[in-house]
């Protein structure tokens, strides 16, 4: 655990190996510059959507034109959504932080199919080439929504088919990489590292793994056939042709609701990984947070009529779904009270990302139980389909995500950089998200519930003073955002060197250099306790000079042999 | 009171109200763990609390009830709102991009706007014409999807005269916003002088809010149809079975 560990290679940034400069990038197997990869392409995805957003909340400043035409706008909240949920929200913490920090949590070198990684990295890229190149040619953009609804998806004039076939596309690669982790984290744990022992941070990508492995080729199937049906007729969802739309909602949905479980299962984990870190104990609840992890992945999966209260599915089905979304909140909040519980009686550290994960308990919060109001039967069907809705869903998934993103961005950067950010401006940051964001989703709730349906270009003048307050809300969470990464840039150019363990985390990732190596431990150390254990070491870092080094759990030459 | 728009939101506090309860209650322990339990505090953490059994069935079982006793104060209104009184009256609704028309039980029709008598119970029959539309009116607290093919249904008591807002809330396209309509409550008597009136469909159809696209939501509908309630000519016979002539019997 000396100093001394560090590296007989250099960092895996520096690293020159068969391929120099770029190449040495775009052809590199190793999960960490993958995941830097993806964490390039994504935060580009990220202000483009972003960027989209905030022309949304422009046109909603006053009623009729404010700066585009209807079908510009229709366009836009397609894209805005689109964008969001296949290139930044699904792949973010998955791809970027999952692969970067998941393998050396676990004590692995690599992932268990390095080549499959930078594949379906490649797969992202191709998705996302398509979804661009489908803005300009054919009748262009998509103006379906990312929803694609049919019968409107089949009739609509502009460009559906190729924003379907981008969507298609990303999710074999959002497959690939589920497959990847499953066997990544059942076949290349450290020795001792039984489940019980990994970090949550590996249980939530876990179960996120295989959301994606059983439930996205559901939603490949479903948008190729929306375009057999543009193309041939096939007639499978258009009622025109004997179709069925509703079984087109379903299927949309029997991917699309785990979906948002993808999104959340692993910013989950991250939670739980930046709490006990800084309140310097063992996390509350460890087995109930993992557990409670597989049992929103499983609920989750049985949820998805939710969305269609209103479609005119049976009632016995509108109820039963509502019963178990109902059930879906149970395992949520079992986490969100062990992670409270987990700060009594700490030490606590309060630094950017502790803050950040408190805006986040306070956000997604207010997102879970407003999501209450849309699974109880009654009073969805007033709400549903309405700002509300919106407002519900930025809560948790920008709320939830997207704040987690940002966390997860502060807790690991002096990890992935071996550079550290001024904490001050992370913490003036996040307060100036915190307000911009509730000023600029709160009253959707409130407009929701008054009856403004979602994806409407004009609205009736009376609700303009809640509109007007929201696109306000909409340009200081912007400048919050911009100078958060700003301070993170400055950081990545000039911030000072940052130490191996600057937060006093537990986990595996801490043990090793920042940045890390190439191929992160010198040897595959041998894990003897759980992965938030305080005040004794948990990890042997080189069994093979085990005698020489501290030794945590008084283990024998022999019993190391053994492993 | 319309008992429906009061059953939702009743529903709606008392979730809004367990919901502001659990909130206050997370925010206010974790602020107070963060001051309480400082570095400065609290410097030696008490290693010894990895979880506690009790607390987590507490926190398991006390919410699993809280939410069951939501789903059952949303089952209730639920139940409410898809039994149709059986003395309802039937209005045909079509969406079609982006125009709602109704269709009464006589065959009358009408565009944009739904004139309907105060006191009543009206069932609607909601279909479309082209892609998926949502009938939604918001004063009521009902909305129910208009898909092509099919046959969607939904009711509402026209408690007080009055004129309400009609939404298509399912995203129909480039008009979508513009997909208005407005419900017109009037009493019994003009309602039957109004329906009995032959289809003045051609000369009554309101798109103020529908052809032009760019034109801002005023928030009215300006034409007034109702003048020609009072015009008597009455050339539809005025079917026996006519579930608008019946009265309510309570």
């Amino acid at each position: 655990m000396t100093d001394t560990l560090a590296a007989h290679e250099g960092s895996y940034l520096e690293y020159e190996g068969r391929h120099k400069g770029i190449l040495g990038w775009v052809l590199s197997t190793d999960h960490k510059r993958i995941g830097l990869l993806y964490l390039s392409a994504i935060m580009v995805f990220f202000f483009v959507a972003m960027t989209l957003g905030v022309m949304m909340r422009l046109e909603m400043l006053t009623p009729g034109e404010t700066i585009m035409k209807p079908q510009t706008y229709n366009s836009i909240f397609t894209l805005h959504g689109v964008i969001m949920v296949f290139l930044f929200i699904i792949p973010a913490i998955p791809a970027v932080f999952g692969n970067f920090i998941m393998p050396i949590q676990i004590g692995a070198k690599d992932v268990a199919f390095p080549r499959l990684n930078l594949f379906s990295w490649y797969l992202y890229m191709t998705g996302a080439t398509l979804a661009i190149i489908s803005l300009f040619t054919g009748g262009g953009a998509a103006d379906t929504g990312w929803t694609f609804y049919v019968p409107y998806s089949i009739r609509s004039a502009q460009n559906v088919s190729f924003t379907t076939l981008a969507a298609f596309v990303l999710g074999f690669s959002t497959i690939v990489t589920g497959l990847n982790f499953i066997v990544t984290i059942h076949r290349m744990r450290a020795p001792g590292m039984t489940w019980f022992r990994m970090p949550l941070f590996a249980w939530g990508l876990y179960a996120t793994s295989w959301i994606q492995v059983l439930a996205t080729p559901v939603i490949g199937i479903t948008l190729f056939l929306i375009i057999l049906e543009r193309l041939l007729g096939v007639g499978v969802f258009d009622p025109a042709l004997g179709g069925d739309p509703i079984l087109y909602q379903h299927m949309f949905w029997i991917y699309s609701h785990p979906a948002v479980y993808i999104m959340i299962l692993p910013a989950m984990g991250v939670v739980s990984e930046i709490l006990p870190t800084f309140a310097r104990k063992d996390i509350f609840g460890y087995k109930q947070i993992a557990i409670s992890s597989l049992g929103i992945a499983l609920i989750g999966y049985l949820v998805w009529g939710h969305h269609m209260f209103v479609s005119g599915m049976s009632d016995t089905a509108r109820i039963v779904f509502s019963l178990l979304t109902f059930l879906v909140a149970i395992p949520t909040g079992v986490k969100i009270f062990n992670w409270v519980a987990t700060l009594y009686k700490g030490s606590i550290k309060f630094s950017a990302p502790l803050y950040y994960v408190l805006a986040f308990i306070f956000i997604f919060s207010i997102g879970g139980l407003t999501g209450l109001v849309l699974g109880a039967l009654a009073t969805d069907i007033h709400v549903t389909d309405t700002y509300f809705v919106v407002a519900h869903f930025h809560y948790v998934m920008f709320g939830g995500m997207g704040i987690m993103f940002f966390a997860t961005m502060h807790f690991w950067f002096p990890k992935m950089f071996g550079k550290m950010y001024n904490e001050k401006i992370a913490v003036i940051a996040c307060t100036i998200i915190i307000v911009g964001f509730n000023i600029l989703y709160f009253p959707m709730f409130i407009m929701g519930y008054m009856g403004m349906p979602r994806r409407y270009y004009d609205y009736l003048p009376h609700l303009q003073g809640w509109h007007i307050l929201s696109t306000v809300g909409s340009w200081i969470l912007v400048a919050g955002i911009v100078f958060m990464f700003g301070n993170l840039l400055y950081a990545l150019l000039k911030g000072p060197k940052a130490a191996r363990n600057p937060w006093g985390g537990t986990t595996l990732e801490w043990r090793v250099s920042s940045p890390p190596t190439v191929e992160n431990f010198d040897e595959i150390p041998v894990v003897t306790g759980g992965p938030y254990v305080h005040d004794k070491p948990t990890y042997i870092m080189q069994p093979s000079k085990e005698l020489v080094h501290e030794n945590g759990d008084k283990l024998k030459g022999e019993t190391l042999k053994a492993h | 009171m319309n008992p429906v728009v009061e059953v939702v939101d009743n529903s709606f506090i008392f979730i809004v109200a367990i919901s502001v309860l659990l909130l206050v209650g997370i925010t206010i322990a974790m602020i107070y763990f963060v001051f309480r339990y400082s570095e400065k505090n609290n410097p030696k953490p008490d290693q010894s609390i990895t979880g506690n059994t009790t607390l987590e069935v507490v926190w398991t079982v006390i919410p699993l009830l809280l939410v069951m006793a939501m789903f059952f104060y949303g089952y209730i209104g639920f139940r409410d709102i898809r039994n149709i009184p059986p003395d309802a009256m039937v209005v045909k609704v079509t969406g079609r991009m982006w125009v709602w028309s109704f269709e009464y039980e006589n065959k009358k029709k009408s565009d944009t706007l739904l004139y309907l008598p105060v006191g009543r119970n009206v069932k609607f029959e909601l279909s479309s014409a082209d892609v998926v539309h949502s009938f939604y009116v918001p004063a009521f607290r009902v909305k129910e999807d208009c898909v092509p093919n099919r046959t969607n249904y939904m009711w509402f008591h026209t408690s007080q005269e009055g004129t309400y807002d009609v939404f298509c809330a399912e995203y129909c396209g480039m008009n979508h916003s513009y997909m208005l309509g407005k419900v017109i409550v009037i009493t019994e008597k003009e309602f039957l002088e109004w329906v009995r009136v032959p289809d003045t469909l051609k000369t009554d159809t309101l798109k103020t809010t529908t052809t032009s696209v760019v034109a801002p939501m005023t928030g009215e509908v300006k034409a007034d149809t109702s003048k020609t309630a009072g015009d008597k000519k009455d050339t539809i016979k005025t079917n026996t079975k006519d579930t608008l002539l019946r009265r309510e019997n309570k």
